[in-house]
C-alpha cells in the first residue's frame, strides 16, 4: 500500500495529505463560519417562518427535478408537515426542505429503484417477503400524491393544500392503515416510505437539500459529522456541540 | 466464446476477509495468487467523507448492487419463493473488503461448547434435548486445536481486548492491544450486571484502543470513536478490514494480482478435481476461463454455495430424505433484547462499532437448560456504536409513529434510550436451507439462490428467555421504562436484523454430513476450498467474523500443504 496511508495518526493528518481542506481545519472548532455548507442557510437560520406552511420561498434551491407542478409539490409539502410538524423545539419538515430533498431523491436513483431487483414476474407475495411491487418509488410517490388529493376532493371537497391540519390527519391515517386503494401498491406501503422520506429529508446531511441549516441535527441534539470523540467520550455530562455538516469539512 | 488466460497456482474468489486472509498467507508461501473481486477497489481514502448516514446507512452505498443480483425468499416449502427486492433484513456486502469494510468490529471466538455441540449436549441432557428436526452436528474440529489461528487472525487485526471473561475458552496470549475505553454509558451496564451476579468485560474489538503494527507490517491506527463504524469504512483506518492488512500484506511479495468487475459465474469441475473459474468482465460483458491449480471460493455464504449449486458440484441437499449436503444448515442469529428510556441525557451519538460491555453468563451452555425447552443462548452486550439520528427515533410503545406527538419523543428520547441486544445462537433445523431458485434470473442469467427459513420453536424459546434476562439488566440500571423486544413469529425479511448469515456449505468430520473438511477443502474436488461462515453447522452466540478468520488461516495451512503434496488433507 501506499507509504502515506500507512502513516495516519489522525484524521487531520489525513485530511493533510489528501489536500483536501486543510485550511479549514486550523481554526478548531470552526462552526459554520468559514464555510457556506448549504446555500440556504442564511435566510432560514434567522427568521423563522410564519403561519404560512406551504411558503418555500426562502429556498434559495427552489425549483422541481422530479415535480411538475406546484399543486403536486404542496400536497407532498403539506403531507411531511404533518408527519413532522413545526413545534416549539423547532422547524417542520417544509422549513427543513424536506419536499425538495425528497423532490430530488425521486429524480434519482432512489426513484428508479436503480440499484434493486425489479424483473418480473411480479407476485403479491406474504408480508414476510417484502416489497415485491413493479413500481418504482417514484411511481408510487406519483400515485400516492393522487390519492391524497383525490381523497381530499372526495371527503372535504377542497384540495389537500387547502382543508384543515386536522382533516389532512385524517386522510393520512386512512393511508397508513391501508384503507385507501392504490393500484400496484398499497397506501399503507406508500404512507411508511412518506414517513421514511421525511425522517431522511429532516436528518441526512444538507447537502441532500434538507435539514436546512442543520437544524434538524440542532433539534435532536446530533453533532453532525464530527472527526473524533476521543478527548470527551469519557465525559459524565452530556456534551452539547454545535453540529458540522460534510461540506463545512 | 471465453478466452482462457494463463494458470495460477491459486484463484480466491471474493475479496474479504475470507480470500483476503488466504491470498495474504498463500502469496507469502511463495503460491501465485489471483484474486477475482466482483466490485471495485476501495481504500482508506475512499472513505473521507464517510460520515453520511443518508447515503451509506440508509442507502446502501457499500452494499451489493440488488439490480444484477439477489436471492430469493421464503419461509416455508409451501409458499412461492419471491426474490428480496431490496436489502433490509441482512446486508450483502460488495467490492474490496466485502463486508469487512463495513463491519462493526466484533471480533469473537466461538465457545469450546459450540464445537462439539451435539457430543456436549447428548452427554449432559441425553440424545433427546432437542427433536430429530434440529441437525445438530459437531464441527470436525475442537476449540483446543483452533486456537492457535483465533490468535493468528487476532494478532493479524489487532483485536482490543481484555481476557477477564470465565466463560470463554482457554487463550494461549493476551489480546494484541488493551480494551477500548469504558464510557459512562459502559459502566452503567457494568454496575447493574455485577449487581446482578453476573460477568461483565470489555467485547473484543477491531476499533484499535491504541495504533498498531501487526506481524506482517500493516499499520492500524486507532480508534476516534466518532460513531460512524457499520455500514461506513473508516477514515481513519483505525477499525481493522482487509484493504488495510492482509490485502496490502499479499501485494507486498509481488505473487499477488487483483482484477475487479469480475464476476465469477462457474466454477470448472473435471472428474475429481476443478480446473478453474469461468468470468466475466462486467463492464466490458467478455468471457473468461480463468485456470488454476486451487479455487478458493471466498465470497459470502450466499455466493459460496450458489457458485456450488450452478456449477453442479456435491449433492444438493434434500429436506424429504435428508439426503445431500449442499444448502443444508441455514442458520441466522435470534436477537433477544430490551430498550431503556432514561431520564437522563447521555452522549448516544458517540462511540465506535465494537465499542461495548458483554456477559457470556447466558450464552453456550453456560447455565443450565435442564429445565429449559431450548439449548445454547448468546452474549448479552451493551453496545455504544453511535446513534444516529435518521435511524434512530426511539419511541415507547404506545406513541404515535408520526406527527407532532412523535416528533417531541423521538427527539427526546435520542439522547436519553439506551439498548442491550444479544447476539442469540442458531441451531439448525431440517426445513431451513439454501437450493436454487427455478424463476428467477440474475444478470448473467444464472438463477437466484433461493432460502427456505422460518425461525423454529427452539428459536422462539431462546428469545423469550433471554429477553426477560435483557429488561432485567435495563431495569437494574436504571431506566424509567423498560420494553423487551416483542416475541419473534415467523422470520421476515423487512426491517434490519444482522448481517450474520451462516450454513449450506458446512464443515465437518465425514462426506456425510458436510460439504467440505475441516481444512475447508471439498469432499468431492481435492483442489477446491470453500471458505467462509458458510461452513458453520450451526450459529452461536456471538458474531461469526473471529470464527470465520480462524478457520481461514486454518484453511490456508492446508491450501499451502495441499500445494506442496496434494490429495485429501485428512
Amino acid at each position: 500500500m501506499p507509504e502515506e496511508k500507512k502513516n495516519l495518526s489522525t484524521r487531520r493528518d489525513f485530511l493533510k495529505t489528501s489536500g483536501v481542506a486543510a485550511g479549514a481545519l486550523i481554526g478548531g472548532g470552526l462552526i459554520g463560519g468559514l464555510v457556506g455548507y448549504n446555500v440556504n442557510d442564511n435566510k432560514s437560520a434567522t427568521t423563522p417562518k410564519g403561519t404560512s406552511p406551504s411558503d418555500h420561498t426562502q429556498h434559495a434551491n427552489a425549483g422541481f427535478q422530479f415535480f411538475k407542478n406546484n399543486r403536486d409539490f404542496e400536497v407532498l409539502s403539506n403531507a411531511t408537515e404533518r408527519i413532522f410538524p413545526k413545534d416549539d423545539l423547532g422547524p417542520g419538515a417544509i422549513e427543513l426542505g424536506v419536499p425538495y430533498f425528497i423532490d430530488r431523491q425521486l429524480a434519482g436513483q432512489y426513484g428508479s429503484n436503480s440499484k434493486e431487483y425489479m424483473h418480473g414476474p411480479f407476485a403479491v407475495g406474504a408480508p414476510t417477503q417484502g416489497y415485491q411491487s413493479r413500481l418504482t418509488r417514484a411511481d408510487v410517490f406519483k400515485q400516492g400524491i393522487e390519492k391524497l388529493e383525490e381523497e381530499a376532493n372526495k371527503r372535504f371537497d377542497n384540495g389537500f393544500s387547502s382543508i384543515e391540519p386536522e382533516q389532512m390527519d385524517e386522510i393520512l391515517t386512512a393511508f397508513s392503515k391501508d384503507e385507501v386503494k392504490m393500484s400496484g401498491t398499497t397506501a399503507a406501503f406508500f404512507f411508511r416510505m412518506l414517513r421514511s422520506a421525511t425522517l431522511e429529508g429532516a436528518y441526512s446531511d444538507p447537502m441532500y437539500s434538507g435539514n436546512n441549516n442543520m437544524d434538524g441535527w440542532r433539534m435532536k441534539g446530533f453533532p453532525g459529522h464530527q472527526m473524533s470523540y476521543i478527548a470527551v467520550i469519557e465525559k459524565e455530562e452530556f456534551q452539547k456541540i454545535e453540529p458540522k455538516s460534510l461540506g463545512s469539512m | 466464446m471465453a478466452t482462457t488466460l494463463p494458470k495460477v497456482d491459486v484463484v480466491v474468489v471474493g475479496l474479504g476477509w475470507t480470500g483476503g486472509i488466504i491470498a495474504a498467507e498463500c502469496a507469502k508461501a511463495g503460491l501465485k495468487v489471483l484474486g477475482l473481486e466482483r466490485g471495485e477497489a476501495r481504500n482508506t481514502e475512499d472513505y473521507l467523507k464517510v460520515h453520511d448516514e443518508y447515503r451509506y446507512a440508509v442507502r446502501y452505498e457499500l452494499m451489493q448492487n440488488l439490480s444484477k443480483e439477489t436471492i430469493t425468499i421464503r419461509n416455508n416449502r409451501k409458499m412461492p419463493a419471491l426474490p428480496m427486492r431490496q436489502l433490509s433484513s441482512f446486508l450483502l456486502g460488495e467490492g474490496l473488503g466485502g463486508s469487512g469494510t463495513h463491519w462493526n468490529g466484533h471480533s469473537w471466538r466461538f465457545l469450546p461448547y459450540d464445537f462439539q455441540i451435539k457430543t456436549m449436549t447428548d452427554e449432559k441432557y441425553g440424545p433427546n434435548k432437542l427433536s430429530k428436526d434440529y441437525l445438530l452436528q459437531d464441527w470436525g474440529v475442537t476449540y483446543d486445536e483452533l486456537e492457535p489461528y483465533f490468535y493468528k487472525y487476532e494478532q493479524t487485526l489487532g483485536i482490543s481486548g481484555e481476557d477477564t471473561n470465565p466463560f470463554w475458552g482457554k487463550r494461549s496470549q493476551p489480546f494484541p492491544t488493551p480494551p477500548m475505553k469504558k464510557t459512562p454509558i459502559l459502566k452503567k451496564f457494568e454496575s447493574a450486571t455485577q449487581k446482578l451476579g453476573y460477568n461483565p468485560f470489555m467485547l473484543p474489538s477491531a476499533n484499535l484502543s491504541e495504533p498498531y503494527t501487526n506481524p506482517d507490517g500493516a499499520a492500524i491506527n486507532s480508534c476516534q470513536y466518532c460513531g460512524f463504524c457499520e455500514r461506513f469504512g473508516c477514515e481513519y483506518g483505525a477499525k481493522s478490514s482487509p484493504e488495510i492488512t492482509v490485502i496490502p500484506t499479499a501485494e507486498k511479495t509481488k505473487n499477488f494480482e487483483m482484477r475487479f468487475r469480475s464476476n465469477v459465474v462457474e466454477v470448472i469441475k473435471n472428474g475429481n478435481k476443478v480446473s478453474g473459474v469461468k468470468y466475466l468482465d462486467t463492464l466490458s460483458g467478455e468471457e473468461f476461463i480463468q485456470e488454476a491449480e486451487v479455487v478458493v471460493l471466498s465470497s459470502y455464504v450466499m455466493n459460496n454455495a450458489k457458485l456450488l449449486m450452478v456449477s453442479n458440484i456435491g449433492e444438493q441437499y434434500n429436506p424429504d430424505t435428508g439426503r445431500g449436503t449442499l444448502g443444508k444448515n441455514y442458520c441466522y442469529q435470534i436477537l433477544p433484547g430490551a430498550t431503556g428510556y432514561f431520564d437522563e441525557q447521555m452522549n448516544t451519538f458517540m462511540g465506535a462499532g465494537a465499542l461495548g460491555m458483554t456477559i457470556d453468563d447466558f450464552n453456550g451452555d453456560n447455565f443450565d437448560h435442564s429445565d429449559l425447552n431450548f439449548i445454547h443462548g448468546g452474549s448479552i452486550s451493551i453496545t455504544q456504536t453511535g446513534s444516529r439520528p435518521i435511524e434512530t427515533n426511539p419511541i415507547p410503545r404506545d406513541t404515535p409513529t408520526w406527527g407532532a406527538e412523535f416528533k417531541k419523543n423521538s427527539i427526546h428520547n435520542f439522547t436519553r434510550t439506551l439498548g442491550i441486544g444479544t447476539q442469540g445462537a442458531s441451531m439448525p433445523h431440517k426445513e431451513n436451507f439454501l437450493s436454487l431458485d427455478s424463476t428467477y434470473k440474475d444478470a448473467y442469467g444464472l438463477p437466484l439462490l433461493q432460502m427456505t427459513y422460518n425461525f423454529t420453536e427452539q428459536d422462539r424459546a431462546l428469545h423469550k428467555y433471554i429477553t426477560e434476562v435483557t429488561q432485567n439488566i435495563m431495569k437494574e440500571m436504571g431506566a424509567k421504562t423498560v420494553e423487551g423486544k416483542n416475541p419473534i413469529t415467523d422470520y421476515d425479511i423487512v426491517g434490519y436484523q444482522t448481517t450474520h448469515n451462516t450454513g449450506g456449505t458446512i464443515m465437518g468430520a465425514s462426506p456425510d454430513n458436510s460439504v467440505v473438511n475441516t481444512y475447508l477443502q471439498h469432499w468431492d474436488a481435492e483442489n477446491l476450498f470453500v471458505v467462509g461462515a458458510g461452513n458453520f453447522p450451526h450459529n452461536g452466540g456471538y458474531n461469526p467474523t473471529g470464527t470465520v478468520g480462524a478457520l481461514a488461516y486454518k484453511s490456508a495451512e492446508g491450501i499451502i500443504k495441499y500445494s506442496k503434496s496434494g490429495g485429501s488433507l485428512v
